[in-house]
């Protein structure tokens, strides 16, 4: 039996978790959930040692656990998936996932390499996968390889908590199958499962009893078969949602976007469409249908090498980010943390980045300016102010995704957005944020093009869809053909088009 | 997608079993020296000699233990700046210890000096979070002065046996230090790719949080590493003093630099992550053969820092790995 009693936990002042206090019983999947920031994940690093706890304790079987030592929870039989992968990329699969705990032979410090590989293959092939060579380094692999072998690394010993933070993010559904099989095998030997997801599918489909937290705040404990979907909703946001998708009337002007014949081969190859200002265009397609190197292509991230592109009717010639900005186009990428953002900078900066003419003033930098400018573009996208001075790590990912929007948005002359994923790891409140400030850039006259592989938004959202197979335009759609199957079918390429308009 | 696992990943050597990869900066790099090789002996007549030979093996010991120590520092994501006054500073004392204690005693106090230095680095680093290129920097120049200081105590002849047994002295045709180093080299390659602290040092360099978070303690094998570095340093000033019988203060200015080079040229990433035994063995000989080869040709020095300098260059252009 898990028990946490009164954990509470600040950082720089700002509580992250006040008094929480649940039990788990043995045998049984708590699926934790709330919006980003309400705590999950410092919670789930309190129990697994990574950080200490302000107050309160975590007791399990009688012992105290929360004592920041990885160590002695691993002892305990505490083995955590982390959401953020902490692969070695320059290691075997092998050595990553009995990281820690290599077998050694004779002399304690010496490792035995055979036992090592054979565990490794074993607790894979346990798992489910064991078409993934262990001796192979972890870099030669996808991320949803990299997931599962993250995930392996907690099941080499069977554990008697097993901590999994969004492990399905990104796996596909027959991955998820597989873990699903494995967390329900191993709760039925005994032991506690705490599975931490926004994903209301999942947790109906895995889990006994469902924890929410909203700011640091347990505000729901209650077995999952007494739950609906709209109480947990409820509870996570504090608020009902019945519209997540804004109502649009979309009007349509000028040719904003257009390209034509454009080819990077083998990625894509001639990708023609266009976007008009204050349309939202949506871009579907399956992993390595080629969507995100089209949207780089536009951006002059890694240019094309055939066909043209035309922003307001205009012939442009893009070969890099900078003349991209030039012409008004702003590409917000999937990876935000890699590519969007400097974390360690402050939320002002980041903001600023991409503005910096702005607030010159003869020449020198007006920091006064420049906070200020910043400041209410960022009230504006209701960016909870955290503090403007700290770094952009604290926020949350969905306050990181603004921060993002809003250092595009302060660019003059921006007149295209290309958003790649910009809902991937986000709650469903900043989710439903998020919508609303694609249909207000549309609105207010911006061309979007919408790069996405979660369907129910590019329908809830769009004006028009194209969908890529194999880095072609398989079909476009009007929004009056807007058909889930349809789209599937047409992905996958069990139906194709002719020459399309 | 789940398909695609199997055809993403051709069947390959484990990576722990893998000596030499073959990859074209990997080639290239063993055909550029042999290239030298080759236009040397053509061109000289000395370049092959025996004695000559003998003089390269012997010449690149020192900078052959200080770059086996960089590269497990380099490994862990650091780097350490202070070799170079730990070779003066421990040659200062193996040969002027010798006033008061026979030499052994004194060779061991030097070793473990350079030891206590690596610690010293180590420890700041891992409990402290410094950086380590600030950390090393503050010890070089604190070293220096202090052996500046140290060697104003006047100096007393050495032991002979000093001399003719360690840096002057042969078994069969190859020079004393030589036969160190050859030893020295498969120890480390074992420390680094056998041992439960080896691979903490190896994986750290890239995640040292993903490391810690696996139970492992980081510090302890962060320290190690600037331990064996330190302690590699004072062996190699030992073995240097012991060749020429004599210790300067002025000796290792420089000589950080050398060993960041051949750990570079050899294939290692600054930063951590990157880098093998081979690699830099290969570092090394390549550094010391352009020495020599300018040397016998009578290249003024000055030059032969230029031309280094640019060696470098090529040799991390050529390992670039283009995205």
């Amino acid at each position: 039996m898990l028990e946490i009693c009164h954990i509470s936990k600040s950082f720089d002042g700002n509580a992250a978790l006040r008094d929480v206090s649940i039990t788990a019983t043995t045998g049984k999947v708590l699926a934790i959930c709330g919006e980003n920031g309400a705590g999950k994940t410092t919670l789930m690093k309190i129990l697994s040692g990574a950080i200490e706890p302000d107050e309160g304790q975590i007791l399990f079987d009688g012992v105290n656990v929360a004592v920041g030592d990885p160590q002695h929870a691993m002892n305990l039989g505490i083995h955590t998936v982390y959401q953020e992968l902490s692969l070695l990329p320059h290691l075997s699969v092998a050595e990553n996932i009995l990281l820690g705990r290599l077998p050694h032979r004779s002399p304690r410090w010496v490792v035995d390499w055979k036992s090592t590989a054979k565990r490794a293959a074993e607790t894979i092939r346990e798992f489910g996968f064991e078409e993934i060579d262990v001796s192979s380094l972890v870099s030669t692999f996808s991320v949803s390889v990299q997931q599962i072998i993250e995930i392996a690394k907690a099941l080499v010993v069977n554990p008697r908590i097993l901590i999994l933070d969004e492990p399905s993010a990104v796996l596909s559904a027959h991955e998820s199958q597989i873990l699903f099989r494995k967390i329900r095998q191993l709760s039925a030997s005994g032991t506690i499962v705490l599975y931490i997801s926004h994903r209301l599918d999942e947790i109906f489909e895995i889990s006994d009893e469902v924890l929410v937290l909203k700011d640091g705040v347990s505000v729901l404990f209650a077995e999952t078969p007494k739950l609906d979907r709209d109480g947990v909703i409820k509870a996570m946001v504090g608020r009902s949602l019945d519209a997540i998708y804004p109502a649009r009337k979309p009007s349509v002007g000028d040719l904003a976007l257009e390209v034509r014949h454009l080819s990077h081969e083998p990625a894509f190859s001639d990708v023609s469409f266009e976007v008009r200002a204050g349309e939202i265009v949506g871009m579907f397609g399956l992993v390595g249908s080629g969507r995100t190197e089209i949207a780089r292509a536009i951006f002059g991230a890694e240019p094309a090498n055939d066909g043209e592109i035309l922003v307001s009717s205009r012939q442009v010639s893009i070969v890099s980010p900078g003349h991209a900005v030039a012409h008004g186009i702003a590409f917000l990428t999937e990876d935000r943390k890699r590519d969007g953002l400097a974390l360690d900078c402050t939320v002002v900066d980041n903001g600023a980045l991409a503005s910096m003419d702005m607030y010159l003033r003869h020449g020198l930098l007006d920091r006064r300016l420049q906070r200020k400018v910043v400041v209410e573009k960022l009230d504006e996208l209701n960016v909870r102010p955290r503090g403007a001075r700290g770094p952009v790590r604290q926020l949350s990912g969905g306050n990181q995704q603004k921060v993002v929007l809003g250092k595009w948005m302060l660019v003059k002359n921006t007149r295209i957005f290309i958003f790649d994923e910009p809902t991937r790891g986000v709650d469903i409140a900043t989710k439903v944020e998020i919508y609303r400030m694609l249909a207000e850039l549309a609105s207010s006259g911006q061309a979007i093009l919408l790069i996405s592989s979660e369907m129910p938004e590019l329908l809830g959202i769009c004006d028009r869809l194209l969908i890529m197979r194999k880095g072609r335009v398989a079909a476009r759609l009007e929004r009056s053909e807007f058909n889930m199957e349809t789209i599937f079918a047409y992905a996958a390429g069990i139906r194709t088009e002719g020459v399309a308009a | 997608m789940t398909t695609a696992i199997g055809d993403q990943q051709a069947k390959r050597e484990p990576q722990y079993r893998r000596f030499y990869r073959f990859n074209i900066a990997n080639v290239g790099f063993t055909l550029a020296i042999l290239t030298l090789v080759i236009v040397a002996s053509i061109v000289s007549d000395v370049f092959l000699t025996e004695r000559n030979l003998v003089s390269i093996s012997r010449q690149l010991v020192t900078n052959g233990l200080l770059s086996l120590g960089m590269l497990l520092v380099i490994l862990t994501g650091g780097i350490d700046l202070s070799v170079g006054p730990v070779v003066a500073f421990s040659g200062l004392l193996a040969t002027g210890l010798q006033a008061h204690m026979p030499f052994p005693a004194a060779i061991a106090v030097a070793l473990a000096m350079g030891l206590a230095v690596g610690i010293f680095n180590g420890f700041m680093i891992a409990r402290f979070k410094l950086q380590p290129f600030i950390v090393t920097l503050a010890t070089m120049g604190s070293l220096r002065g202090l052996l500046y200081v140290y060697s104003e105590t006047p100096q007393y002849p050495t032991d002979p046996l000093f001399r003719s047994l360690l840096g002057g002295g042969f078994i069969g045709p190859l020079p004393v230090p030589t036969l160190i180093l050859l030893c020295v080299i498969p120890l480390v390659w074992f420390y680094l790719n056998h041992t439960i602290s080896g691979r903490a040092v190896y994986a750290m360099g890239v995640n040292s949080e993903a490391v810690r978070l696996a139970g492992i303690n980081v510090r302890r094998h962060l320290v190690a590493a600037y331990a064996a570095c330190g302690f590699l340093a004072a062996f190699a000033g030992v073995l240097l003093a012991s060749r020429l019988g004599i210790a300067q203060p002025s000796v290792g200015i420089g000589y950080e630099l050398d060993a960041i080079a051949a750990v570079v040229i050899g294939g290692g990433i600054l930063g951590g992550g990157g880098g093998t035994v081979l690699g830099v063995v290969g570092g090394v000989l390549a550094l010391a053969l352009v020495d020599n080869v300018l040397n016998l040709f009578n290249v003024e020095s000055y030059y032969q820092q230029f031309l280094k300098g640019l060696i470098i260059l090529v040799a991390v252009l050529a390992r670039r790995k283009v995205p």
